[in-house]
């Protein structure tokens, strides 16, 4: 009688395992990441439409088969552009978004800096 | 001297931030998805429609021969739409309609194909939808024109007359 009580503790334990928690947290910083294609303004993380929860879950077959966060965004990416990502990533199509606000916040600083100076 | 220049760069990045705006505001805002694509198809398994039997995509895909992969359910309207172009395509020689039956009934699924004929040489199951998001689908219906293992044409939403022309005229 012991032998199954002690396997459903087991079990109860695994089954709220960090490992679990920290998958699904990967799983909804990815969704959240990632822009519903068919929906207006809305992270597939908000979305329920059949895209992303098909989107939802495709993410977390992944996880589960050890794909990393970086594989998961170049394998959507690869299907569906770099448009499905909220956060762009850093290359030559992307260098004027990235940089663009430095340039604007060095170019007023300067502007108040001599301001300053005078 | 001195004071010049600051105006003269405060006009450069005016007009550069206008350029930027005017650029990008003209884009539209709509999602736009490429049609013409080469991309390689995924390779994927799953079960057949009818008789429930694993499958891979590896098998039924040959090379030097042109498929036409369409995504349907028996719930969606638009997929009644195109099916009559989906039968007079079927009838092409040169090209094998393959269906994917996409988050449906399989009841549902069967009536329909009984009601309005059935233009696939195999179809298969998407239960779950992640075997479009491998093809890079949006939702239904969703058809792509497949040579060599290459996807050569995607076409959003229902096909109709222009699309049929576009396919026949890359069969030839």
């Amino acid at each position: 009688m012991k032998i199954p009580k002690i396997v459903i503790i087991i079990s109860i334990f695994f089954y709220f395992s960090p490992l679990k928690a920290d998958q699904e947290k990967l799983q909804n910083n990815i969704a959240k990441n990632l822009r519903c294609l068919i929906c207006q303004g809305q992270s597939v993380y908000d979305s329920d439409s059949q895209f992303a929860t098909s989107l939802k879950l495709i993410i977390k077959k992944k996880i589960e088969n050890g794909l990393t966060e970086d594989q998961i965004y170049n394998f959507l990416t690869k299907k569906y552009g770099e448009w499905i990502m909220y956060d762009p990533k850093f290359n030559k199509n992307t260098y004027l978004l990235w940089f663009l606000p430095l340039l604007i916040f060095f170019f007023g600083g300067a502007i108040v800096f001599r301001k300053i100076k005078k | 001297m001195k004071n010049r220049i600051v105006p003269f760069l405060i006009v450069i990045f005016s007009i550069f931030l206008f350029l930027i705006f005017y650029k990008g505001l003209n884009k539209s805002s709509l999602y736009a998805p490429n049609n013409e694509i080469e991309k390689d198809i995924p390779i994927f398994s799953t079960l057949t429609f009818f008789d429930k039997k694993e499958i891979s995509s590896k098998n039924f895909f040959d090379k030097d021969k042109f498929y036409l992969l369409n995504i349907w359910a028996s719930w969606c309207v638009p997929c009644r739409e195109e099916h009559p172009l989906l039968i007079i395509l079927g009838q092409n020689k040169k090209l094998e309609v393959i269906g994917l039956n996409y988050k449906d009934n399989s009841n549902n699924a069967k009536k329909f194909l009984e009601e309005m004929g059935n233009p696939y040489k195999i179809i298969l199951l998407d239960k779950d939808g992640t075997k479009s998001i491998e093809w890079g689908a949006f939702g239904v219906p969703e058809t792509f024109l497949i040579y060599n293992n290459k996807i050569l044409k995607k076409f959003v939403g229902p096909l109709n007359q222009d699309s049929v022309k576009i396919i026949e005229k890359t069969l030839k």
